[in-house]
């Protein structure tokens, strides 16, 4: 079920909005729609729907409109067209006073600066939106030391924000929206202002909550290797217009124009690429019904040093080499079961490559991919170089 | 060639606008004269009744713990009020600190909201710029006149002048306290579904806490130093003592009523400032 539909959603800057947006609909550019009227396009008929429970990620280059994007979602700016479906209702026309009440108990934010309150303690800053709610003292006390035990905080509640550190005063921002039990969370480059180790472990952690929580999160960032990371899916954002949405797998494998694939160049590809997006049709042979006659075909045709068995159900059996065969057709066996080696290196369908490649590096044989006992694919040592070398190839491959 | 036009009868306008003001709200100034007139007389009275060594002793412990439980400011507190004391000056003393009292007071209680309103909105801010520059910038001595024809003479016209004279800084740092409170936080406020009331008082007025506390002492500091000149419409207390000494030339009682207020000017600023670190 989908949480926020967002359906034709623009917003322009500016005081000639009409005649920028006409300029919009006949196809202009963002530059030469603020050269001819001074208006600046923020978000450019975006549409999308997220889903419950789902981690959406808006990325995009700086200036392309993400944060825009988010603050119309809870109307902290208002949007130019369009309209904004949470729960039901339309956003970009109810009245204030709905407005705030789905601020206060549908959706939170988290800041990219943290926007914490210096005057307040860490309990009184994840207190702050049940107070706002008119919640009683004791109570509201109860729910944000709850939302702050679940981030690690629960020690340090009378502290003041300016007494911790970056990734913990951004943990309180986190406490403060989570303490309203949110159906979504609004996270505008929430792990931005954090050095790099301690983003990865807000992103772990925040993985880790979603885990239980089952939040609805919008997740912006500038960062592709975050966005593949913690998305469900992402949306790419280019001059106020969403370019794609996908799966992290989608964008990488399949980007959708030029810029997308620029964006995508640089991402480190082990990490996403998987064994199912490198792995080839294996040959094998059936051990019910193949002996070593069969072997010695198929593994003299394909010009294999060793071939993959299976049974009819093509459950993973094992491989035999070339020589063994050979001894075996001399010996006149009838069957494969003498000769089957089991100590094949496996993987499965989700593995992600750098994992494979510490295998793959002394096997005797190519790497089986399996599910559930099955073999669906073989993976050679040469696939996995030129994927981490680089993406070209890859999809051909697969 | 500039002849070309006789006077604006500018001055006679005034006088008339004035007169028309006193005679239509002669019924909100005799009240204000008579009542807020007795009023603040019994404060200063009583003020005067408490045993000095007490008023004394209450300071130095308020100057104690204000600055941080440091004995500098209570000793001076100390001998300063007991110097003013010795001099035979407590009950000018008494009188005057009620007068900076009350014309802080109302300056605050008036400041303040404008200064919030002022901040609020684009169009107030356009209409009480100026008037504050025109207030700041007028001669104090004049708004005298007014304060005369409106209240008579005595303390009531005197705070008047006073008020009139030091809220334009409480008004300009409220505002400014509030236009500072940063974008982000605001957003914070907003997203959470404050509305406007729990947004001021929850978010915007203790993040401008210290610049509208900046604001207030220099506004106290202004009705202090007004304290000489509304001794020309008959406020009693230092000022008027600094005042006869000057019409009679005697530089002794002049300076000694002088130092009397110096001191209680040191007093009260150190006792503000401090209170804004806390
Ligand atoms: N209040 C505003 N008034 C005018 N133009 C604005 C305003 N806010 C944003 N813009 C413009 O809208 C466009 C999108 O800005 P936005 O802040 O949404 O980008 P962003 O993707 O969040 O960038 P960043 O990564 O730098 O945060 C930019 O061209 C920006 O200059
Ligand atoms: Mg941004």
């Amino acid at each position: 079920m989908s949480v926020i539909k967002v359906k034709n959603l623009s917003k322009i800057f500016g005081k000639k909005t009409k005649e920028a947006q006409s300029l919009l609909d006949k196809g202009f550019k963002k530059e030469e729609i603020l050269e001819k009227t001074g208006c600046t396009v923020g978000v450019n008929r975006a549409s999308f729907e997220v889903e419950e429970g789902e981690v959406f990620v808006i990325m995009g280059l700086s200036g392309s409109g993400k944060s825009t994007l988010v603050r119309l979602l809870n109307r902290l700016i208002d949007p130019t067209e369009g309209d904004v479906e949470v729960g039901g209702e339309n956003l970009a026309k109810v009245g204030k006073e709905t407005l705030r009440k789905v601020r206060r108990e549908k959706m939170s934010m988290v800041f990219q600066k943290f926007a914490l309150f210096p005057f307040r303690t860490v309990l009184e800053n994840a207190e702050f939106g049940l107070e706002i709610q008119g919640i009683k003292k004791e109570e509201r006390a109860k729910k944000a030391k709850e939302a702050l035990e679940l981030v690690g905080l629960g020690s340090f509640i009378q502290q003041h924000p300016n007494q911790l550190s970056g990734g913990m005063q951004q943990r309180v921002g986190l406490a403060r929206a989570l303490a309203n039990d949110p159906e979504v969370l609004l996270m505008d480059e929430a792990f931005s202002a954090l050095d790099p180790l301690i983003r990865k472990d807000m992103q772990d952690e925040l993985l880790d909550l979603q885990q239980t929580m089952k939040k609805t999160i919008i997740f912006i960032t500038h960062d592709l290797d975050e966005a593949l990371r913690i998305g469900d899916r992402i949306a790419l954002m280019k001059d106020g217009s969403i370019v794609q949405i996908g799966t992290p797998e989608e964008i990488l494998v399949s980007p959708a124009d030029d810029y997308v694939e620029r964006f995508v160049e640089d991402v480190d590809r082990s990490k996403v690429l998987t064994a199912s997006h490198i792995m080839k049709r294996p040959e094998t042979v059936d051990i019910e019904k193949h002996g070593p006659r069969v072997a010695i075909e198929r593994i003299r045709e394909q010009g294999l040093s060793s071939i993959y068995v299976v049974d009819r159900s093509r459950q993973l059996k094992g491989y035999v080499t070339a020589d063994d065969v050979k001894k075996a057709r001399e010996n006149e066996e009838k069957d494969l079961h003498s000769i089957l080696r089991t100590d094949m290196p496996t993987a499965e369908l989700e593995s992600p490559i750098h994992e494979i490649f510490e295998i793959i590096h002394d096997a005797p044989v190519p790497v089986a991919v399996v599910e559930d006992g099955k073999l669906k694919g073989i993976i050679v040592r040469g696939a996995v170089i030129a994927a981490l070398a680089n993406g070209n190839g890859v999809t051909e491959n697969a | 060639m500039l002849d070309f036009m006789p006077q604006i009868p500018v001055a006679e306008w005034i006088n008339r606008t004035v007169s028309k003001t006193k005679e239509k709200f002669e019924f909100i100034f005799d009240p204000i004269k008579e009542d807020f007139g007795k009023f603040v007389e019994t404060t200063a009275d009583w003020l005067s009744q408490v045993p000095p060594l007490i008023v004394i002793l209450i300071v130095a412990i308020i100057a104690f713990f204000v600055s941080g439980k440091k004995f500098g400011l209570a000793v001076f507190s100390i001998v300063g009020l007991w110097f003013i004391y010795n001099q035979g000056l407590w009950e000018e003393l008494m009188y005057t600190f009620t007068l900076v009292l009350f014309a802080s007071l109302i300056s605050i209680l008036i400041g303040i909201p404008a200064g919030i309103w002022m901040s609020k909105s684009k169009w107030a801010q356009t209409i009480i710029t100026p008037i504050l520059d025109f207030m700041q910038t007028m001669p104090a001595f004049v708004y005298l006149i007014p304060a005369v024809v409106f209240f008579g003479i005595g303390m009531v016209p005197g705070i008047f002048a006073s008020v009139v004279f030091a809220t334009p800084p409480v008004v300009r740092f409220t505002n400014l306290g509030i236009r500072q409170v940063s974008d982000e936080l605001v957003e914070a406020s907003d997203a959470f579904g404050t509305t406007g009331s729990q947004k001021l008082f929850k978010v915007e007025l203790p993040m401008a806490r210290k610049t509208i506390m900046a604001g207030v002492n220099q506004t106290v500091m202004l009705a202090l130093s007004m304290v000489v000149i509304a001794s020309m419409i008959g406020a009693p207390g230092l000022g008027d003592k600094v005042l006869t000494a000057l019409q009679r030339s005697q530089e002794g009682p002049g300076f000694v009523a002088g130092f009397g207020i110096v001191i209680l000017a040191i007093i009260i600023d150190r006792v503000s400032q401090n209170l804004n670190k806390g």
